[in-house]
């Protein structure tokens, strides 16, 4: 047995070694952003009428299903403004970043063969796993403390000691049980895209399930692991038992990874490999069917998360209506459209969010035909009758479709569960069309994505920096009060908010010129430029 | 008639210049070999063959035609093995042997099937599961599936044991028969040796020896084992005599194929009990060329 962990230390610290950039980035990262919001926090909002006013905004169900459900809200302090805006939003990308480094030193490194070269020396059966597991625990116990201590040095009157400390142990403890789910899943399946699909999509379901379930069922709230660190009430109750049950959760979730890694063959995954057709079917027989069927599971996968992500912000427009209807500060607050209903304006800011979200699946399209000549498989296909715009052309209308479809889909969601609930419902029409607006929006990003496969290629994935920022910008942009330029430079701002606003034809018109232009110079570039890999 | 031809093919990656001036022909009919080292540019020339990469300099036609800007018409009569066979790991094989052959234009199910069989591959299994050798046999059968009339390979063997090497060759030889064209890189002398009619030699980037077998054996040495009745003496006054070793009365050395008829006329002074005579491989040939510098200057002595 004591053999199984030989050499994890040695493999320890070239786990170090190789992500020695990496590992201090992302924790770095985390530190700067939290400290930097929860200072911007207590700049601008520095009465308790501010505060307050802020937390009546925050009774919203529309916002309890995005942030989470406010606590403390009758003395909505800058620490209770933090935990509740905040720590939801840092655990998912805390959790994002513990699955993409679990896959990374677990089943990417199975799938590439690396683990082979490993276990042919004298190194134990769980080496790679503990010693991946053991640095992923140490680096969100960093994170915890290092996220901890930074809050209290701010020095601000709500956040003492014991609150910045369990607000970075919750951030941790998520951290922690991400981890050991990805590292389950990295034994079932056999490939490292498989790994991170299934963990995402957990990580999906568990905020969409804490979503539903504040908003109409707390019972709900407490089958996700986000919804229990949300318990811990930092700043206000300080509850540590969640966090400590979430880590204790993680513990037996990681025993039960080992025994499963114990109990399988190397490279082999525990879901069933089943065998495949001996014939391509007449569809997959050409550069579009190839990339339509590369992509299937992808496609479909995002279609339901999409689907779904409709359907739960639709969910809560109900309760969105008789709270407008009983409020009658946010009346006042909202009233200054007529003819326009408050729920309609709200269903305005969903939109924005979700034709971001829609604009996912349509970037990764566009940036698998690199992903495919990195790994050296186009020249299969530029070395036959394929001509490099057939490729980038077939790409592109790919992503064109699933833009439309995503969108569709979205706004369908939205639409057939809010009309479900509401007294005085929304119509259909309308809210595709709130939806479609956006198309213009997403295809410029369609386009800059073609622009940079033409003339960097091997750094074009630079386009989810862009849309992280249009996201940052227009989703803090207010909350932050930053300057109205940053929110200029994103393609989503100037898409009109229907019904709210008009159409204004001369900003569709610039935006849709400007997609062509990047559209044409990026195809001209790709047709004359080396293929690497 | 050459099927493809470069000019003063030039390609430089920044400041590094991986080919320079390459001069290569392929004539219809036959089978071209293409050696060098690892590095040497084998690769490169086949892919700014391929029209994935743009030459800096210097023309390269296949039919007649521009390999960059005709590339796509070009492709419809030429199939590609490259040496490292990456594929999609979610499709089988049998999807992508199909997909390659109609991207390429042509569809023979009798002659897939009968290629697989061949191959002895199975083509329901995904290609996350091949070995490096499976792949390249997936490669390979859809290129002999397709219905070119140039084939290209880039070391299509170096994963494959030697039953599959020799299933091959067989294929290589039955294209070859039918009047199509091969261009051929690769590392195993040995079947360059068996399959080639003629062959260019590249090195960091140049064109050092083309033209047939033939002609390039009698650039080269003979290998000589003598043995004689009296010790053999002045060996060292003829010209083109190299590496001699043994000693008295048995001795081996090399000679300049154009200095052999003095050099026997020298030997046969000592009574000679024993002679045999041995062409240069296209190992001693290759060896001789990359050696380093140094070597190959002594050979032109």
């Amino acid at each position: 047995m004591t053999q199984s962990f030989e050499n994890c230390g040695t493999l320890m610290r070239f786990l170090i070694r190789r992500d020695r950039i990496r590992i201090p980035i992302w924790i770095a990262s985390f530190i700067l952003i939290t400290f930097l919001v929860a200072e911007a926090f207590h700049r601008l909002y520095t009465t308790e009428i501010e505060r307050q006013g802020m937390a009546e905004t925050m009774k919203n169900p529309a916002m309890i299903a995005m942030v989470g459900p406010g606590y403390g809200l009758d003395n909505y302090t800058i620490g209770a403004m933090m935990a509740h805006q905040m720590l939801l939003f840092t655990a998912i990308v805390v959790a994002i970043m513990s699955i993409l480094l679990v896959t990374r030193h677990t089943r990417s490194d199975e799938e590439a063969g690396r683990i082979e070269l490993i276990r042919s020396m004298p190194t134990g059966r769980l080496a790679n796993l503990s010693a991946t597991m053991t640095i992923l625990i140490i680096v969100h116990f960093l994170l915890a403390i290092g996220i901890g201590f930074s809050l209290y040095a701010l020095g601000i009157e709500s956040m003492d000691l014991e609150g910045s400390l369990l607000y970075g142990a919750a951030l941790g403890g998520i951290g922690i049980f991400f981890s050991a789910l990805t590292a389950v899943f990295a034994q079932l399946s056999e490939n490292a895209r498989g790994t991170i699909g299934l963990s995402i999509a957990a990580l999906l379901l568990f905020y969409l399930v804490r979503a539903v379930g504040d908003v109409s069922n707390e019972v709900l709230s407490w089958v996700s692991p986000l919804g229990w660190i949300l318990h811990s009430k930092v700043f206000v109750e300080n509850n540590w038992w969640p966090v400590l049950g979430t880590i204790g959760i993680s513990l037996l979730l990681l025993f039960f990874a080992f025994y499963l890694h114990a109990k399988r063959d190397l490279e082999a995954g525990l879901l069933p490999a089943r065998p495949g057709k001996k014939f391509a079917s007449r569809f997959l027989q050409s550069p579009t069917g190839l990339f339509l069927r590369l992509q299937r599971t992808a496609i479909i996968s995002w279609a339901i998360g999409l689907f779904i992500l409709g359907v739960s912000y639709g969910s809560i427009f109900g309760d969105l209506e008789s709270f407008f209807n009983d409020n009658e500060m946010m009346q006042q607050l909202l009233a200054a459209n007529e003819g326009v209903s408050l729920t309609e304006q709200f269903m305005t800011l969903l939109m924005k969010i979700m034709a971001m979200v829609s604009s996912i699946p349509p970037l990764m399209i566009m940036l698998k035909i690199v992903s495919e000549e990195r790994k050296n498989r186009i020249e299969h296909l530029f070395s036959r009758a394929v001509s490099r715009n057939t490729l980038l052309g077939s790409s592109l209308i790919i992503a064109i479709l699933v833009s439309i479809m995503m969108l569709s889909l979205t706004g369908f969601g939205l639409w057939a569960a809010a009309s479900t609930v509401m007294e005085d419902p929304i119509s259909l029409m309308p809210t595709l069309k709130a939806a479609f607006v956006y198309l213009p929006a997403i295809w410029l990003m369609i386009s800059l994505t073609v622009l940079f496969i033409g003339f960097i290629p091997k750094r074009s994935s630079v386009i989810w920096f862009y849309l992280s920022y249009s996201f940052v910008v227009i989703y803090l942009g207010a909350l932050l009060q930053l300057p109205d330029w940053l929110g200029n430079l994103s393609p989503y701002h100037y898409i009109p908010e229907i019904p709210v606003e008009e159409i204004n034809l001369t900003e569709m018109a610039v935006l849709l010129f400007i997609t062509v232009s990047l559209s044409i110079i990026g195809f001209i570039r790709y047709n004359r430029r080396d293929i690497f890999g | 008639m050459s099927l493809l031809k470069t000019v003063d093919l030039t390609k430089k990656f920044g400041s590094f210049t991986a080919l320079d001036r390459v001069n290569i022909e392929v004539h219809e009919g036959e089978v071209f070999g293409f050696i060098g080292p690892n590095g040497a540019g084998k690769s490169t020339t086949i892919r700014i063959l391929l029209g994935i990469l743009k030459a800096t300099s210097g023309e390269a036609t296949i039919f007649g035609k521009d390999v960059w800007k005709d590339a796509v018409s070009i492709h419809k009569r030429i199939a590609y093995v490259p040496g490292d066979v990456n594929l999609w790991p979610n499709l089988t094989g049998g999807e992508v042997i199909d997909l390659f052959v109609k991207l390429q234009g042509t569809n023979n199910r009798k002659l897939r099937e009968e290629l697989i069989e061949q191959f002895k591959l199975d083509p329901s299994k995904k290609c996350r599961t091949y070995s490096k050798g499976n792949r390249q046999k997936v490669a390979l059968v859809a290129a002999f599936a397709s219905n070119a009339d140039l084939y290209i390979f880039d070391e299509p063997t170096s994963g494959l044991d030697p039953l599959m090497e020799r299933i091959f060759q067989e294929n290589v030889l039955k294209v070859k028969n039918s009047g199509k064209s091969v261009l051929l890189s690769s590392h195993i002398l040995s079947e360059v040796e068996k399959l080639c009619d003629r062959i260019g030699i590249i090195r960091d980037g140049q064109i050092i020896e083309t033209g047939s077998l033939t002609q390039l054996r009698h650039l080269t040495r003979t290998n000589l084992q003598v043995e004689t009745k009296t010790p053999i003496t002045g060996l060292e006054k003829v010209s083109g005599i190299h590496n001699i070793a043994g000693k008295d009365l048995s001795i081996s050395l090399q000679v300049d194929t154009e200095q052999l008829d003095s050099v026997i006329k020298h030997i046969s002074d000592f009574g000679i009990s024993k002679l045999e005579s041995a062409p240069p491989t296209l190992e001693d040939l290759f060896m001789r060329h990359y050696e380093g510098t140094e070597k190959s200057s002594i050979g032109t002595n």
